[in-house]
C-alpha cells in the first residue's frame, strides 16, 4: 500500500436514523485491509461520534478519511454554526443538544471529548457562521 | 461467561444472531445514553439499554460488542434487527428492567467495564 487509500462521505444531516453508515463503512473496509484490530476501533469510534456531531449540530457535512502505511487521517467539515467555544465544549458532560436528540441516546456532553480520547491527535478549526473541520490522526504503530 | 448464559439469567427471548449464542462475554455495561457507552472500551461485552433505535447497534458494532440486550420489555424493530444480523450482534430481549437485569448479570460474575487507560 504505497499510495494513500481515500474515502469520501457525504453525511446526511436530515436523517437521524442512517447517522454512522460512513464509520460502519470505513471499519468494514479497514477490517478487510488487516489492520490492528485496536486502531481500527479507535478510528471508528472517533469517527462515529464525529458523524453524529455533524449531523446533531451542523445538518450534516462530508468525512474523509486517509489511509497510509504510518497514520489514518479523519477529516470532517461541516458548514454549521460553528463552536463559539471550543474549551467549554472539550469538556466532559456540556452539551448544547437538545432533548430530543438526549432522548435518541446522544448529547451527553461526550462526543468531542471521545474523538479526543480515541484519536493520536486531533485539531479543531471553527469559524462562528461558517463552519467547523475537526482532523483527527490515528498512527498505526 | 457465554452469551446463552446471559439469556438465561435474564430470561431473554432471542430475537437475532441466535447462532452466536456459544460465544463468550467478558464485561457488560447497562445504559441509555450512547456517548457515554463509547468512552469506554469494553472486551467482548454485553450492552444492555432501554434505548430503541439503529444507533444503538452501530454503537455496539464500533465498541466491538457481541450482544445487545433491550431491557423492560423494550422490543427493537426489524430494520435494527436486519443492522444488528448483518453485524453479526446477537440481539435479546428481556421484561425485568435494567437494575435488575445489572444485577443478575453482576454477581454471576460478568464484571464491569475497563477504562481506557487500561487497555
Amino acid at each position: 500500500m504505497s499510495e494513500p487509500l481515500v474515502f469520501h462521505f457525504d453525511v446526511d444531516g436530515s436523517d437521524f436514523t442512517s447517522a454512522g453508515t460512513a464509520s460502519v463503512t470505513v471499519k468494514k473496509n479497514l477490517r478487510q485491509l488487516g489492520l490492528p484490530a485496536d486502531v481500527i476501533r479507535k478510528l471508528s469510534i472517533a469517527m462515529y461520534e464525529g458523524e453524529i456531531n455533524m449531523v446533531i449540530h451542523a445538518n450534516g457535512g462530508t468525512a474523509d478519511v486517509i489511509v497510509t502505511e504510518q497514520y489514518i487521517d479523519i477529516i470532517l467539515k461541516d458548514q454549521g454554526p460553528g463552536i463559539p467555544d471550543v474549551n467549554l465544549a472539550m469538556q466532559e458532560g456540556y452539551s448544547t443538544a437538545t432533548a430530543q436528540i438526549h432522548s435518541l441516546g446522544f448529547g451527553a456532553g461526550m462526543g468531542l471529548p471521545n474523538m479526543k480520547r480515541y484519536s493520536d491527535e486531533m485539531k479543531i478549526d471553527t469559524e462562528l457562521g461558517v463552519g467547523t473541520t475537526v482532523s483527527m490522526r490515528i498512527w498505526i504503530r | 461467561m457465554k452469551i446463552s448464559d446471559v439469556k438465561e439469567l435474564l430470561e431473554a427471548e432471542v430475537l437475532s444472531g441466535e447462532e452466536h449464542l456459544g460465544r463468550d462475554v467478558f464485561s457488560a455495561c447497562g445504559c441509555d445514553m450512547m456517548s457515554d457507552v463509547l468512552a469506554f472500551a469494553k472486551d467482548q461485552a454485553v450492552l444492555l439499554t432501554g434505548l430503541v433505535n439503529p444507533q444503538v447497534v452501530r454503537t455496539a458494532e464500533m465498541m466491538d460488542m457481541v450482544c445487545i440486550v433491550f431491557v423492560r420489555s423494550k422490543k427493537p424493530t426489524g430494520a435494527i434487527l436486519q443492522l444488528a444480523e448483518s453485524s453479526g450482534i446477537v440481539v435479546m430481549a428481556t421484561d425485568i428492567r435494567m437494575y435488575e437485569a445489572c444485577g443478575r448479570l453482576y454477581i454471576n460474575g460478568l464484571r464491569g467495564e475497563k477504562h481506557l487507560e487500561h487497555v
